[in-house]
């Protein structure tokens, strides 16, 4: 189908955006990539009256690091993400996950800022932010405010975004030391929607977790941080350990059931993705089958 | 009522200056305004790939981007690049291969190929695959496809077909 009418306006700058958003609220929709507001606008899912166009805003663009802090644009597109030096050295977990996100074609287009306030709970890059620890910065003609990522995702295409805010950027903290990651999801073909999916950021020190951070996506209305890490860190992993973590997590995630898979298929998959994760991050090969 | 919002954008190398309404989307007007029936509509919400064009040198989807988004930039068709000659040898592998069969997809599919070609000289299958996996093809079983993408390069590297 078509999108039905709309006007549209190409906001010049962050407060032009603002403005326009102060007017028209609920009624307008932020065009940044159209990546998901053009297919929902086309599929008549959503027919704003008018499409407040951000695309050409430069203050909304750039990747950079300051003072140990990765700031990202939120006009950054995901090709962007996939060659950014300073995303490969201080958050390659982002570029790993981005690779997964749909096609060239899309990636050409789609934006970091775009995804985020979409939503989407199967999508990569919202529980990329949940596992690097992201805070998310919004303005709005009241002024500024920055949001930690695991408050900002509230349901499906909910998120703590209101109508007259713009999101402006994501800031990471820079770890330098002894950092990994790790990033996997099912799908049924590479850049579909995942089935289930897990980003994850850790120190290890000596074979042990200092920190864990796993981020389930497609397994709930959000991406989840699962509080099933907890027991893992400063901890010696044993398949034990690993079984009751595991046990944890089934307990916490809540999947819902839908053409690609059951509940239940999707909480067994995710126990799968923790205990590969683990595996894989402490570089123990043997732990990798303690799912179950 | 809607007003219509001037645009001025170069389409295969010529300027283009015209009005069009803010809902019309690139695949539409290309087609229905200009005429440039090459580029396809297929799914109409980015899952196929059949509209694939380029944008300011880079493949995007027609049908997900408004026309009033490409004022002030350049756009690339099917009829471009065929017209120059710029996918010639890989039209010919699609032919030579039977690489194609209905045609619905091979607009799409030529310029999502061409795009990896540019970007690598010497692409595995695998990064051929990935590289169009967002066109769909519901005659070929892609496998064919791959084949001339692949004969392409090497040609292109100055190998033997």
């Amino acid at each position: 189908m078509k999108a039905a009418a709309l006007a549209y306006a190409r906001a010049k700058s962050v407060d032009d955006a603002l403005q326009l958003l102060a007017a028209h609220g609920d009624r307008a929709k932020v065009l940044s990539g159209g990546q998901s507001l053009m297919p929902a606008m086309n599929l008549r899912l959503i027919s704003p009256e008018l499409v407040v166009d951000i695309g050409g805003i430069a203050e909304l663009r750039g990747i950079a690091v300051k003072d140990d802090v990765l700031r990202i644009g939120a006009l950054a597109r995901h090709v962007e993400l996939l060659r950014s030096p300073e995303v490969g050295a201080y958050a390659p977990l982002l570029a790993e996950a981005v690779a997964h996100v749909a096609h060239p074609a899309i990636r050409n287009r789609g934006t970091l800022g775009g995804s985020l306030a979409h939503a989407d709970p199967a999508a990569e890059l919202p529980a990329c932010m949940l596992a690097l620890d992201a805070v998310i910065v919004l303005r709005s003609g009241s002024g500024e405010r920055r949001i930690a990522a695991a408050d900002f995702f509230q349901g499906i295409f909910q998120t703590a975004l209101s109508a007259e805010e713009l999101l402006i950027a994501v800031e990471l903290p820079v770890v330098r030391k002894n950092v990994t990651h790790f990033f996997h999801e099912f799908s049924r073909r590479h850049g579909d929607y995942a089935i289930a999916g897990l980003a994850a950021w850790a120190i290890v020190e000596g074979g042990v977790f200092a920190d864990l951070r796993l981020a389930f996506f497609a397994v709930g209305d959000r991406p989840v941080l699962a509080g099933a890490a907890s027991a893992l860190v400063k901890a010696a992993v044993t398949p034990a350990l690993i079984a009751k973590a595991c046990a944890t997590l089934g307990g916490e995630l809540d999947p819902q059931d839908d053409q690609q898979a059951s509940g239940d298929m999707r909480r067994h998959l995710a126990k799968v993705l923790l205990a590969r994760c683990v595996a894989t991050l402490l570089g123990r090969p043997e732990l990798a089958g303690r799912a179950a | 009522m809607i007003a219509a919002i001037p645009i001025s954008l170069e389409v295969n190398g010529e300027r283009v200056e015209t009005q069009v309404l803010p809902r019309l989307n690139l695949a539409d007007f290309l087609r229905e305004h200009l005429h440039l029936t090459g580029t396809h509509v297929g799914c109409e919400h980015g899952v196929c790939g059949a509209c694939t064009v380029r944008v300011n040198d880079e493949i995007v989807r027609a049908c997900l981007l408004l026309a009033v988004q490409a004022d002030g930039g350049s756009v690339q068709t099917i009829e471009g690049l065929s017209d120059s000659g710029e996918v010639d040898d890989l039209q010919r592998a699609f032919r030579d291969r039977n690489a194609l069969q209905c045609g619905y997809c091979t607009p799409g599919m030529l310029m999502a190929a061409q795009d990896i070609l540019k970007q690598h000289a010497e692409p595995s299958r695998e990064q051929i695959r990935e590289h169009l996996s967002g066109n769909y093809c519901r005659c070929t079983g892609y496998q064919a496809i791959i084949d001339a993408v692949e004969t392409t390069a090497r040609l292109r590297r100055g190998g033997a077909s």
